[in-house]
């Protein structure tokens, strides 16, 4: 059993009482919401009658279903069932005196980037929404938890889940990235070592000099793709850069509130000689890009390495699943993933959808165009971000480079609106999950790669080393992989 | 809810649903998510996995297995998204309880939110009834939750299953709303000494 551990403490602050069924009831500090996996929600309450117990601790945004045209915002949405959704929103919303930021509220976006650009989303609390990509929230030193419908009926109604404790894993996070490297690589690299259901009956807390030099974007990003590793939650112990990115932010207190808040986020974090149920290291240092040859993404390799034989894995869960991969990717044992020719590029999604996102992208695509035969959606993952980009001029880099400029939303992640593949399309992606049908065609193919990596598929067709177009100034392209590694 | 919410045990006939890493974006594909209601779920469960490039129905054990209640699958089930569509739409369409390898957890929640108790086994045991349904199309398999058993045609084997889970189904408090309702006076004393809510009052 851990001890000591940020976990520990934020469970314990948040432990309400234990329930006849030997689970604990959880109150949850901050509920996030959205329109795909709330209306049954509120259709439970409404059968028994029951009020939302914490509106104030209640924050909701579209995302799922949200256009990303901006013409195709107009009320009501062209698509009935998305239209359906979204009034459904706006009215269990109004009626529970719940903050809803729409699209007119210029705020709108992915719940995971919203809550932390808002400064929703705060060391040591507890925060759950109907998404499994909700431990994102972590990254400040939260306990965040993705939950099923029924279980978002518990929070509205009693502002609580019941919930196992999990055992926790420090992930000791060891190097220094190189040029070119990013958050993205590190979280890849976590699930290639670990497995896609390494992470179950745990949270992983990261750790380590390659996460302590991670800004809070990309801290986001790392903590995003926990659930990819099957850790329920995963977060990092809350530092001067958390605290310098809240400062100042829409959500967070001023002044001595803000000290007062800042004490209680110092007192959280992990002692320094917590007990962990296991420790495990995983080397960032020197590390190529990676990108995903299958469709899990723990299928995963460094742009240098060749797609394995299946027969180089010791579990036959493994070997199996490896076997149906290359099947459904076209693929052979043994070839490079570079020159592995793609249709489409998508930049975006609560993974990769931040500023820093684009501006790593931009700085490969800028004097350089998409190719002709690729389509390249670039989707901003809030209307705060969008607007950021367009005041710094990045929309422009994309915008000529060929790519199409959108409005927030999850877009071709998961394909629930205009967004998706087309037959066997192929689609560089910077989103988290490669299963198979994931972005709207059964045939489709993603690779999972950072959002440089998508920038640089993007402009040759093929998946492409990003370090070619970084390092030797705005014309790239002279740079080369010897150079930047260590 | 009705009185009887004791799950001691669940009953009928199987379909194997072989295959490690199940997601539940195969389960339930996303585009069907778009509904306010899971009344229609059913129709959608594994949506492109049973149908050929065509739309017509395929020999996916879905469309083979009609009328079971018993899913018997392989390990990390249910694994990607929190939807409760997924275990929705397998309640909807008929299955009353899983027996597997091991599942993802918020599947394995979701189960449990739904008073579906989903059962564990070694994978040697859960292929062999896997092959037993396929030979058996017709026999009756018995998930015993309390006795943590599974029973079909002569043979009983031991299962596993959560303990919470467990305790939640056979004595009828799976409905954790109720359960947590009527402790409202703590969660307010818990929320008092939070230093990020400000009180009401």
């Amino acid at each position: 059993m851990s001890e000591g551990t940020l976990y520990d403490t934020v469970w314990e602050n948040h432990k309400v009482t234990e329930l006849p069924n030997g689970q604990d009831q959880l109150f949850i500090g901050l509920h996030l919401v959205h329109e795909v996996t709330s209306p049954q929600a509120f259709g439970m309450l409404r059968e028994r009658d029951l009020d939302v117990a914490y509106p104030d601790r209640t924050f909701a945004t579209t995302d799922h279903i949200a256009p990303t045209e901006a013409e195709k915002r107009e009320r009501p949405l062209v698509d009935d069932q998305a239209e359906k959704m979204l009034s459904a929103l706006e009215s269990n919303t109004d009626e529970n005196g719940i903050t809803f930021f729409d699209f007119e509220s210029g705020k709108q976006g992915i719940t995971h980037v919203v809550a932390p650009e808002l400064g929703l989303s705060q060391p040591g609390m507890t925060v759950a929404c109907g998404d499994s990509h909700t431990a994102t929230h972590g990254a400040f030193g939260s306990i965040g938890v993705g939950i099923g419908t029924s279980q978002i009926r518990d929070v509205l109604a009693t502002g609580c889940i019941a919930a196992d404790k999990q055992r926790v894993r420090r992930i000791e996070i060891e190097g220094e990235l190189g040029e070119g490297v990013y958050a993205k690589d590190i979280i890849l690299k976590v699930i290639q070592d670990l497995g896609v259901d390494g992470g179950v009956g745990h949270v992983y807390e990261y750790g380590g000099p390659a996460i302590e030099a991670l800004d809070m974007e990309g801290r986001l990003a790392v903590c995003n793709m926990s659930i990819e590793g099957g850790a329920r939650a995963g977060y990092i112990n809350p530092d001067e850069t958390t605290f310098e990115y809240l400062e100042g932010r829409e959500y967070v207190p001023e002044g001595e509130a803000f000290e007062e808040l800042k004490a209680y986020w110092e007192s959280i974090a992990s002692d320094d000689d917590a007990e962990y149920d296991d420790v495990v290291t995983v080397d960032a240092g020197g590390i190529d890009p990676l990108v995903t040859w299958g469709i899990n993404p723990g299928q995963v390799i460094e742009i240098s390495e060749p797609v394995p034989e299946p027969s180089s894995f010791e579990a036959r869960t493994d070997r199996e699943a490896a076997a149906s991969a290359l099947e459904h990717m076209e693929i052979e044992p043994g070839q490079s993933m570079l020159g592995y020719e793609v249709d489409v590029a998508f930049l975006g999604t609560c993974t990769n959808g931040r500023v820093s996102d684009f501006e790593e992208a931009a700085a490969v695509l800028e004097g350089h165009t998409v190719d002709d035969g690729v389509r390249a959606l670039a989707v901003p993952g809030s209307e705060t971000v969008r607007k950021e980009c367009e005041a710094r001029g990045i929309d422009e880099t994309f915008i000529n480079a060929g790519f199409q400029w959108r409005r927030a939303g999850c877009s071709m992640c998961l394909a629930m609106n205009d967004d998706m593949l087309e037959g066997d399309e192929v689609c560089a992606s910077s989103s988290n999950r490669n299963f198979v049908g994931r972005q709207g065609s059964k045939e489709g193919r993603t690779v999972l790669m950072s959002p440089a990596m998508v920038a640089a598929a993007a402009v040759e067709g093929a998946v492409t080393d990003a370090r070619e177009y970084l390092g030797e100034g705005p014309t790239g392209g002279a740079g080369g992989v010897e150079e930047v590694a260590d | 809810m009705s009185d009887d919410q004791h799950i001691t045990a669940v009953s009928g006939t199987g379909v194997p649903i072989p295959g490690d890493d199940v997601d539940t974006d195969q389960i339930l594909p996303a585009k069907f998510m778009k509904e306010v209601t899971f009344d229609n779920m059913a129709d959608y469960l594994f949506y492109d996995a049973r149908r050929d490039a065509d739309g017509a129905y395929n020999d996916h054990p879905l469309n083979r297995f009609e009328g079971a209640s018993i899913a018997v699958v392989n390990s990390n089930f249910g694994c990607g998204s929190s939807r409760e569509h997924a275990p929705q739409a397998m309640m909807r369409w008929g299955v009353d309880g899983v027996v597997g390898e091991s599942y993802a957890e918020i599947f394995r929640d979701n189960c449990k939110s739904l008073g579906i108790p989903a059962v564990t086994a070694d994978h040697e045991t859960v292929t062999e009834l896997q092959e037993w349904i396929e030979a058996n199309p017709d026999g009756e398999i018995d998930i015993d939750v309390e006795a943590a058993t599974v029973t079909y045609g002569d043979t009983t084997i031991d299962v596993d299953i959560d303990g919470s889970m467990q305790e939640a189904l056979v004595d009828g408090i799976w409905d954790t709303t109720a359960l947590m309702y009527s402790n409202r006076s703590k969660v307010d004393e818990t929320v008092a000494d939070l230093p990020y809510v400000e009180s009401d009052d």
